[in-house]
């Protein structure tokens, strides 16, 4: 730690960040993250194998970690954020020349115990950059448009290599994590504007260079019944699960789109399809509130915390969440197109749900050194 | 310091303000979600859960057991068998070729079976099960039965089988089921059709009463997966059996009568109830195995059986249309006597032959019969009295008769393929040929040959109309499905007066019980059942003038195919007669010879059959032990 001089004002006790970790939060992930245990456990005809109990383990892996993380000091992860993208970025690039051919698009590198997909933990460490970048910044700074070329680098960047995989869902959200960090930042309206626009005028180009399965979901989207055995039969099923879930539900381990496999990829992308099936609109709706108290933790940790790289970083991870969330309930219900985004902490998946606790952790660091100062560079220069 | 305080507090302000707005975009996306939730949950759910529904239950139909046809006296002729077929679920199975390589051992499969198989791989889904071999017999599934832990994913199922007892003898009238055709199962309604392997009549009566037969199918609803595959049945609604029909014919006599033709490369025999048109029997030779038709004949003996010259697969009985020759001989004489052109004694001089318009007709007999009274003519089957008769009668008036005893239409008997048969007459000719009737025509179908054509069982009619006392009895071969039987004994009278019909069936009696009659070798001797009849032997080339002068061929010396017919029609027992019977022999020979013994068998069989039965219906009427008097239960 001697290289990391944190001051002895600033630093606490180990018993003191206990004290402070925000245990209702930790709770509530454990609630969430449990109703996932439940969907998998139903998602195997009520066996815990193969997914529920490789996923308890995963979450307590991820618990470890969290909590780890949740104690070192938030000047250090401040120290760490450009040393810790760079790692994810060349992991990215990794990605590109021996990544697994999954499912049409290079998106793993097999570590061994888990295969890892750089781009999940890159939305992470684009906050942690970002965050960093814009900690010092005064809001003369971000008004400069030369001072914005460096963070734009820094989210394009990956943005590009992620979308080369192809990958276009996760392209999306880490474009707008950015994008949440600039106009938190103070970035002008009219500059969003400006890009919103240049990016909407974009468009017929970007087809041409989109994958035919790209279009194909895109087209499937505006007319599913178009496509009634493909791409278009997992949103027909989806809905028709919905649908007849009704007000209540048809039961636990009794949903008959998912138990009889009607239901495409239940156990990940649909899981919650499954849920809203098995518990009805009011199972999904509760469900839906219990994910918007986590977004509330983060919103309030962001808002309490008196310094810029805190709130960037925790109002920033709660925006990834909330987009994991809206992207992946929206899709399964046919509002947008089907672009493969996991449900954290309910979907079965090993990097999502530790990009995810990661994610908390940092959460939570912020929470516990919420009164820290801080230096333009992280480190107290009183 | 402060300065960077201050700036910071304005960022801040900044950032809470824009947060508030995120958080709002936030709230307001998931309110989407939840209104979404609303409209699919709520407002859709009706249709939603009739979507999952449908996903989620197939419904099958169960194919009810086809309806048996039994005989007048309740003999089966067509019946559902057990059928053991070998089944195999691939994905317990493993390799495949490994599997049937293990089962060749247990149950011989052919290079054929093999091959069905593997061609069968690929089309059938890994859990849903294929058949191996159908037609198992009892050996062959305890063999597998006791193998079964070596033989994963191999089952036997049990299906029915449509079976023919009588096999070869029932074949014409009952017919057989098949498959189902593409064409048959456009034309339809009923969803039975759609089975696999569901068979319908295709022939014979089985195709005329299909619809009974067939029954109504039963439904059961079943929990299927995404793939197809059955996890559980949820209901079970059994089907409708098919009805059972109970025919006229009795299953002894047509045994036996087939029997009798089988003697003879190609014949058929018509035995029928004079008063209420049931037919007894209805017999077609030769036949063919109708179970090789309700298992699926294989290519090679359906090829055999279409290329037989001698027609297995006509049933000739309806269907096969012959000159009638001097059966017809009946019709004339009785035309005559009733339009008064001759009376029963008026004689007619047969020397050999007779001239008309430049041509010379002449008697079967060389030599000629000398002069002929009616009684005589029929008794030998003079031709040159017929020649008489007929120019005097006209052809119009010959048609005419004809066609009141039932000839030149169908009869309209329930088996289908019947044939009508041709009664020519000048309209006739001048429509058809576009030539005018000329007067040698009427010579000639007067003796039943030219234009003259009828089926066996039209002749069997025509007898059964004079041997009821001239009434217009139509056949039928169905007693009744699955309902009362209602005996029509009464149908509208010919219009013949009973003593002109008299004075020919005495006739009839000359050619069978009188001494130089030319059935009287082939008469009936037992008191009571004696018969009536007529011979005939039907041309089927023409005899030239050359042949003529240096003597006629004997049948015996021309190929089979161009001997004559041999045609007898006859009734019994004189008294009050009951059966009429037409049989006739396809080339061969003379109708005294050969097709009048025949029919005298027959039909001191059917009477025979009736006597035995009366007594042991007699024995059981007899109380076996009589009941003590005095003891009430």
């Amino acid at each position: 730690m001697s290289s990391l001089d944190l001051g002895a004002a600033d630093t606490m006790s180990l018993g003191e960040k206990l004290a402070q970790i925000s245990w209702s939060l930790v709770l509530l992930i454990c609630v969430v993250a449990s109703v996932g245990f439940a969907m998998l456990y139903s998602a195997a005809n009520g066996n815990f194998d193969p997914w529920a109990s490789r996923q308890i383990v995963r979450f307590c892996v991820g618990m470890v970690m969290m909590l780890t993380i949740a104690l070192v000091d938030i000047r250090v992860w401040m120290k760490l954020a450009y040393p810790l993208y760079g790692i994810v970025f060349l992991l990215l690039i990794a990605v590109e020349l021996v990544g697994d051919v999954g499912k049409g698009a290079q998106r793993w590198i097999d570590l061994g115990f888990i295969q890892l997909q750089p781009s999940e933990v890159m939305k992470v460490t684009l906050t942690l950059a970002l965050a960093r970048y814009f900690h010092g910044a005064t809001l003369e700074d971000t008004g400069r448009i030369p001072f914005l070329f460096i963070p734009l680098l820094i989210i394009f960047a990956p943005v590009g290599l992620v979308l080369m995989q192809p990958n276009l869902g996760t392209s999306l959200i880490l474009v707008m994590i950015g994008g949440a960090i600039f106009f938190l930042s103070g970035v002008r309206l009219w500059k969003f504007g400006l890009v919103i626009g240049s990016v909407l005028a974009a468009i017929p180009i970007i087809w041409q260079f989109m994958h035919d399965y790209q279009k194909r979901r895109v087209l499937t989207f505006l007319d599913p019944e178009n496509d009634p055995l493909g791409m278009g039969y997992h949103i027909t099923q989806s809905k028709i699960a919905f649908g007849s879930g009704g007000l209540f539900g048809k039961g636990f381990l009794m949903g008959t789109q998912s138990h009889l496999n009607f239901l495409p990829e239940k156990q990940t992308d649909f899981i919650f399809t499954m849920l809203a099936e098995e518990f009805g609109m009011v199972g999904a709706v509760g469900f839906l509130g219990l994910y918007c108290l986590l977004l509330l933790f983060g919103f309030v940790i962001g808002l309490r915390c008196r310094h810029q790289f805190g709130r960037l970083v925790a109002l920033g991870l709660t925006v990834n969440l909330f987009l994991y969330l809206f992207i992946n309930v929206a899709m399964i219900m046919g509002l947008i197109p089907v672009v493969g985004v996991p449900l954290p902490l309910i979907s079965y998946g090993g990097t999502a749900t530790l990009a995810v606790m990661i994610g908390f952790g940092l959460l939570l660091s912020v929470h516990v050194h919420r009164d820290v100062r801080m230096s333009k560079r992280g480190i107290t220069d009183f | 310091m402060l300065s960077s305080f201050d700036r910071d507090t304005e960022r801040q302000r900044l950032l809470t303000r824009r947060t508030l707005v995120l958080g709002g975009m936030q709230a307001a996306a998931v309110s989407a979600l939840v209104a979404r939730l609303y409209y699919l949950q709520i407002l859709e759910a009706d249709r939603y859960t009739m979507l999952a529904e449908d996903n989620r239950i197939s419904l099958r139909l169960l194919s009810p057991p086809r309806g048996l046809i039994v005989d007048r006296y309740g003999v089966p002729l067509a019946l559902n068998e057990q059928n053991f077929r070998m089944m195999m679920v691939r994905e317990q199975a493993g390799d495949v070729e490994a599997m049937l390589q293990r089962l060749s051992k247990l149950v011989p499969l052919t290079e054929l079976d093999i091959r069905r198989v593997m061609r069968d791989v690929p089309r059938t889904r890994p859990f849903a099960p294929l058949t191996v071999k159908e037609n198992l017999s009892w050996d062959q599934v305890s063999a597998i039965e006791l193998n079964t832990p070596d033989l994963p994913g191999v089952s036997i199922e049990v299906g029915q089988v449509r079976a023919y007892p009588f096999g070869e003898t029932m074949a014409h009238v009952l017919g057989y089921v098949g498959v189902v055709s593409e064409k048959e199962l456009q034309g339809s309604e009923d969803p039975l059709l759609s089975l696999p392997g569901f068979r319908i009549g295709k022939n014979g009566l089985e195709k005329a009463h299909d619809l009974a037969l067939r029954g109504q199918a039963g439904t059961q609803q079943l929990e299927v997966n995404a793939v197809g595959r059955v996890v559980r049945e949820l209901s079970r609604q059994e089907g409708q059996p098919g009805k059972q029909v109970t025919l006229t014919l009795d299953a002894k006599l047509q045994h036996y009568a087939q029997q009798r033709l089988q003697e003879h490369p190609s014949a058929a025999a018509v035995v029928m109830d004079v008063r209420s048109g049931g037919v007894l029997a209805l017999c077609s030779n030769p036949s063919f195995d109708p179970n090789q038709f309700a298992m699926g004949i294989g290519y090679d003996a359906y090829q055999a059986l279409l290329a037989d010259e001698r027609g297995p697969l006509t049933n000739k009985a309806i269907a096969g249309q012959y000159p009638p020759g001097s059966t017809f001989k009946c019709l004339v004489a009785l035309a005559a006597l009733e339009a008064g052109v001759v009376s029963a004694e008026h004689r007619v001089y047969c020397n050999d032959h007779m001239e008309l318009g430049g041509h010379r007709f002449h008697c079967w007999k060389k030599g000629g019969h000398g002069a002929m009274n009616m009684h005589d003519a029929l008794k030998h089957s003079c031709d040159i009295y017929f020649y008489e008769v007929s120019r005097r009668l006209g052809i119009e008036r010959i048609a005419e008769m004809a066609r009141r005893f039932g000839l030149g239409s169908k009869t309209g008997l329930e088996v289908p393929g019947e044939r009508a048969g041709l009664v020519p007459d000048g309209k006739w000719k001048r429509a058809t040929l576009k030539e005018p009737w000329y007067d040698g025509e009427t010579l000639i179908n007067s003796i039943g040959q030219g234009y003259m054509l009828a089926t066996p069982l039209q002749l069997a009619v025509m007898t059964a109309r004079m041997a009821n006392g001239g009434y217009a009895v139509e056949p039928h071969v169905t007693k009744s499905v699955e309902s009362a039987y209602e005996e029509r004994t009464v149908w509208p009278a010919i219009g013949v007066k009973p003593e002109n019909l008299r004075l020919v069936i005495d006739g009839m009696n000359g050619v069978v019980n009188e001494q130089g009659g030319t059935a009287y070798a082939s008469r009936i001797t037992q008191v009571g059942m004696e018969m009536v009849g007529k011979t005939g032997s039907s041309q089927v080339r023409r005899i030239t003038m050359a042949e003529r002068a240096t003597g006629v061929r004997k049948n015996e010396d021309l190929p089979w195919k161009e001997r004559d017919h041999a045609l007898f029609i006859s009734f019994a027992p004189i008294q009050n007669p009951k059966y009429a019977c037409a049989v006739i022999v396809e080339h061969g020979g003379g109708g005294s010879k050969v097709a009048a013994p025949i029919a005298r068998d027959i039909l001191l069989e059917c009477q025979m059959l009736d006597a035995a039965r009366a007594t042991v219906a007699q024995q059981a009427e007899a109380p076996a032990e009589p009941v003590a008097p005095g003891t009430k239960r």
